[in-house]
């Protein structure tokens, strides 16, 4: 019997026949990253390899590494394996990786939703034998509405604020949900401010030439009464925090899948929440899923055991990898959930 | 359903309490007064009658969301609400539609009246015109346990707003045995109101925990102190020569406690009592453990009525000669209480709980460490000059409980909580040890916070060893101090013991595992305390 193509150990997904991993959450010698989110791009690798859209974050956020790029659908050969790069819709710059080895190909999703949100690369299906699928909303409870409808709510909600003299407070993850709810705001209610760590990733995405709407960013001698009407992004931390504080009268409100969900939304006590995910829901997972022709299907991070056996039940043969991703929108109880 | 619905989410999107009481008050002002009455009924734990299993709930909801009934399943301690997970999981309604809330009650209880394949075919028809929020309601109509954030104290004072009626005198108006098919909101809020029911209590003053030093209440003079029992808290009502007997929970309980019916015989018509129903062996009151064998019978057996009968340990008197006293001072009502008492002769089912005497703070906290030897949980003090408040008010009601027990034990089954802790491990099952074994013997769902929850809840992510359903069993690690207000035999438990009021007091993460306590500790704390 052959090797597989990409085998599963402690320090991450490997690929025998190139010598790599795939995001590894340990150190190791070469890295390939799906994208810049703490939980996939770690320090201490070294080499990386990555899109060229997603390598200017992550050199912003790993520093001085030795990381090399390719584009879109480019191939490459790293020993016996040959290894292409294809977009994930989860953030800009995201990709799945594709690993061909001896006619055998195998494909790593990363993260990713199958809906395209106006600012990150579409998802691209990528036919395959073998799937390695995140599955951190598998679960038919989890469904999202259009795009347009959350931006409808997230619209009339800073609008109602704005009418009322509130400061609008959204928080959200500093790295791709952040910046695709502002292309979502309509920009004549008012002012969009941004968090330092928002404000970061903005700067280098639009460098990269991705368009995102005017922002000022928050600086102690910025005063709320400057800025009627504003809405604030910020990372979910910084709500509530003696940070948010100087913003007065607010009404904070908070963007994740997890919002599907009315006992995770009480929980967060934040005054509104919206449903909003960079992951696929469950009809977007299956969607994803139908489309590789995959028979093969590993089922990372999430409601795993009980995913895969849906699976198995629709016919495909599906088995949950141990890994250790997690970070961006994990299980609604952390504190970054996104 | 649409403007119920609107309610609802108006009050969901926001913590603060002045919000919600606005939304409800305009809703009371514009909504059709059926609508309005069910409304009250729902937010005061009245519901309409399950017109079907949850049962038969889940399996018409997998079967038209098309997936398999265990993925609901599943998806149900994730969500933590059956009710929600039914309204997430089922497609997008075909259409939609204007009914109102009163429709839909109305509908679910005539579905008795139908064939049970009948009865499937209109919860479906439901479901396919009803929009996510509205569904979720609905489902809640049928599953019942409303609660969503709005307490019955806010929704009368929502109401007073809207009727602009006194808070209090509605209060009062919504006690009792009524239900939206007994009455009408006119004749529940607005008519006059001669025609009482007279079954119906006054709201019940509640306490709360006295956290500082008793000094910080003042000089000890205006106080008045009791002992604080275990037992059920009551009033008995006598008028037009009936007897009504309510919980706290406003369920009559009348047939429960037939013992009282004595009452009657001893104590004048137009006479109501607040107090505490306990089991009484002739000269204390004895453990609740015997209580609670009565709490659940409708109708008692001659045995426990020999075995286990009760008494009303009688600490307030609110009405005398048909006439209200809830306004004259604590220490007037105890008066009244007393000379009416003293006339009892011992065999009656209503005795005074007794006034401690005490001089100074000081000496009351040395009585009060003696309350297990009184059968009681500590104490209760009373402002002498206050008036009998409906609900629980800070200042003049406190209780003064005593230290709890406390133990060592291993966490060893975790499980999901429901509603806020929805996809949070917080109900879990404790051991201590026997041998080199681990022998379960509480459950404790609170005490720690939501930071620590949250914690725990990720390492048993990491640490499940099998899963039974929604049960895991993790690997035995973390100790926590367990405390408890009581403690008995009981053979149906595996360790022979039984908790009252078990919680986790604290996460003992300076002890290790084999330092926790054992069974034998357990036993001790059982012989000496039980």
């Amino acid at each position: 019997m052959r090797a597989p193509v990409l085998t599963f150990t402690e320090r991450g997904i490997f690929c025998p026949a190139g010598g790599f991993y795939i995001d590894p959450w340990r150190p190791v010698d070469r890295a390939l990253i799906t994208h810049g989110h703490a939980d996939h791009a770690r320090p201490g690798h070294g080499r990386y390899l990555s899109t060229r859209q997603a390598a200017p974050v992550i050199r912003h956020r790993l520093g001085d590494i030795t990381l090399e790029t390719v584009c879109y659908g480019e191939t490459l050969w790293i020993g016996d394996a040959e290894v292409s790069f294809h977009p994930a819709g989860h953030i800009p710059g995201s990709a799945q990786i594709r690993v061909a080895v001896k006619g055998e190909v195998w494909v790593v999703s990363g993260d990713y939703k199958i809906v395209p949100d106006g600012l990150s690369e579409s998802f691209e299906p990528v036919p395959c034998h073998s799937f390695i699928s995140e599955c951190t909303f598998g679960l038919p409870v989890f469904k999202w509405a259009d795009q347009s409808e959350v931006a409808a709510e997230l619209n009339g909600w800073w609008s109602a604020n704005a009418a009322n003299g509130v400061t609008t407070i959204l928080g959200a993850y500093a790295l791709g949900k952040a910046q695709r709810l502002m292309t979502l705001l309509d920009p004549g209610t008012g002012p969009i401010l941004t968090h330092g760590a928002v404000e970061a990733t903005n700067e280098i995405l639009r460098a990269q030439g991705y368009t995102l709407p005017d922002t000022i960013r928050v600086t102690p001698d910025i005063h709320i009464r400057d800025h009627p009407g504003a809405l604030v992004i910020a990372p979910p931390s910084a709500l509530g925090s003696p940070w948010s504080r100087r913003f007065g009268v607010s009404s904070s409100g908070f963007a994740s899948g997890w919002m599907r969900l009315r006992g995770v939304r009480r929980r967060r006590a934040a005054d509104r929440g919206f449903v909003m995910s960079d992951h696929a829901d469950w009809d977007g997972l299956l969607t994803a899923i139908r489309a590789t022709g995959a028979e093969n299907i590993y089922v990372t991070h999430g409601y795993t055991d009980i995913f895969a056996r849906a699976l198995t039940e629709m016919g495909w043969a599906a088995k949950v990898v141990p890994t250790e991703f997690g970070g961006d929108e994990d299980d609604g109880t952390t504190e970054d959930a996104a | 359903m649409k403007e119920f619905a609107a309610l609802f989410t108006a009050i969901d999107q926001t913590t603060k309490t002045s919000l919600k009481t606005r939304a409800l008050a305009h809703y009371f002002t514009h909504a059709p007064d059926s609508d309005k009455l069910w409304t009250i009924a729902l937010f005061s734990g009245r519901r309409p009658k399950r017109a079907v299993t949850t049962t038969q709930l889940r399996e018409w909801a997998a079967e038209s969301a098309r997936v398999p009934l265990w993925l609901l399943e599943e998806s149900y301690p994730v969500v933590g609400d059956l009710a929600e997970t039914i309204a997430l999981v089922l497609p997008e309604p075909e259409t939609t539609t204007d009914l109102p809330l009163s429709y839909w009650i109305s509908m679910l209880r005539d579905l008795s009246k139908v064939t049970p394949e009948g009865r499937k075919q209109r919860i479906l028809d439901a479901w396919g015109q009803l929009d996510s929020t509205e569904r979720f309601l609905f489902n809640k109509l049928i599953t019942g346990g409303f609660r969503i954030g709005v307490s019955q104290k806010l929704m009368t004072r929502a109401l007073a707003l809207a009727t602009g009626q006194d808070e209090a005198n509605l209060a009062h108006r919504l006690m009792g045995g009524w239900t939206p098919d007994s009455t009408t909101y006119h004749a529940l809020i607005e008519a006059e109101d001669k025609a009482a029911d007279l079954s119906r209590p006054y709201p019940f003053q509640l306490a709360y925990q006295l956290e500082d030093a008793p000094e910080k209440l003042g000089s000890s003079e205006y106080w008045q102190a009791e002992w604080k029992w275990d037992g059920i808290r009551g009033q008995l009502i006598l008028r037009e020569g009936e007897h009504h007997v309510w919980s706290r929970g406003e369920e009559l309980i009348t047939d429960r406690f037939p013992e009282l019916a004595r009452a009657r015989d001893f104590l004048p018509d137009g006479t109501v009592i607040d107090g505490e129903i306990v089991t009484w062996d002739g000269t204390a009151p004895m453990s609740f453990n015997t209580l609670q064998k009565r709490i659940g019978r409708k109708t008692v057996p001659k045995t426990l009525l020999k075995d286990a009968p009760v008494v009303l340990l009688a600490y307030d008197l609110l009405e005398l000669n048909g006439a209200d006293l809830r306004d004259t001072p604590l220490r007037d009502r105890r008066a009244r209480l007393e000379t009416v008492l003293s006339a009892l002769p011992p065999e009656a089912p209503v005795r005074a709980s007794g006034v401690i005497a005490f001089d100074t703070w000081q000496a009351l906290a040395k009585i009060r460490a003696t309350a297990r030897d009184a059968r009681a949980e500590g104490l209760m003090l009373k402002r002498l000059d206050s008036p009998y408040l409906a609900g629980r008010r800070k200042g003049d009601w406190w209780k003064w409980k005593l230290d709890p027990l406390t133990i060592d034990a291993v966490m060893i089954y975790a499980q999901a909580g429901h509603g806020r802790r929805a996809n949070l491990f917080t109900d879990f099952t404790f051991a201590v040890w026997q041998g080199n074994e681990l022998v379960p013997f509480t459950k404790a769902y609170s005490g720690l916070t939501d930071a620590e929850f949250t914690k725990i809840t990720a390492w048993v992510r990491k640490n499940t060893l099998q899963r039974f359903g929604p049960v895991r069993q993790v690997r035995p690690e973390h100790v926590f101090e367990i405390a408890f207000e009581g403690i008995h035999e009981s053979p149906r438990h595996k360790s022979g013991v039984a908790l009252r009021f078990p919680r986790m007091s604290r996460w003992r993460h300076d002890k290790p595992l084999a330092e926790a306590n054992s069974l034998d500790d357990l036993r001790a704390i059982l012989d000496a305390f039980g």
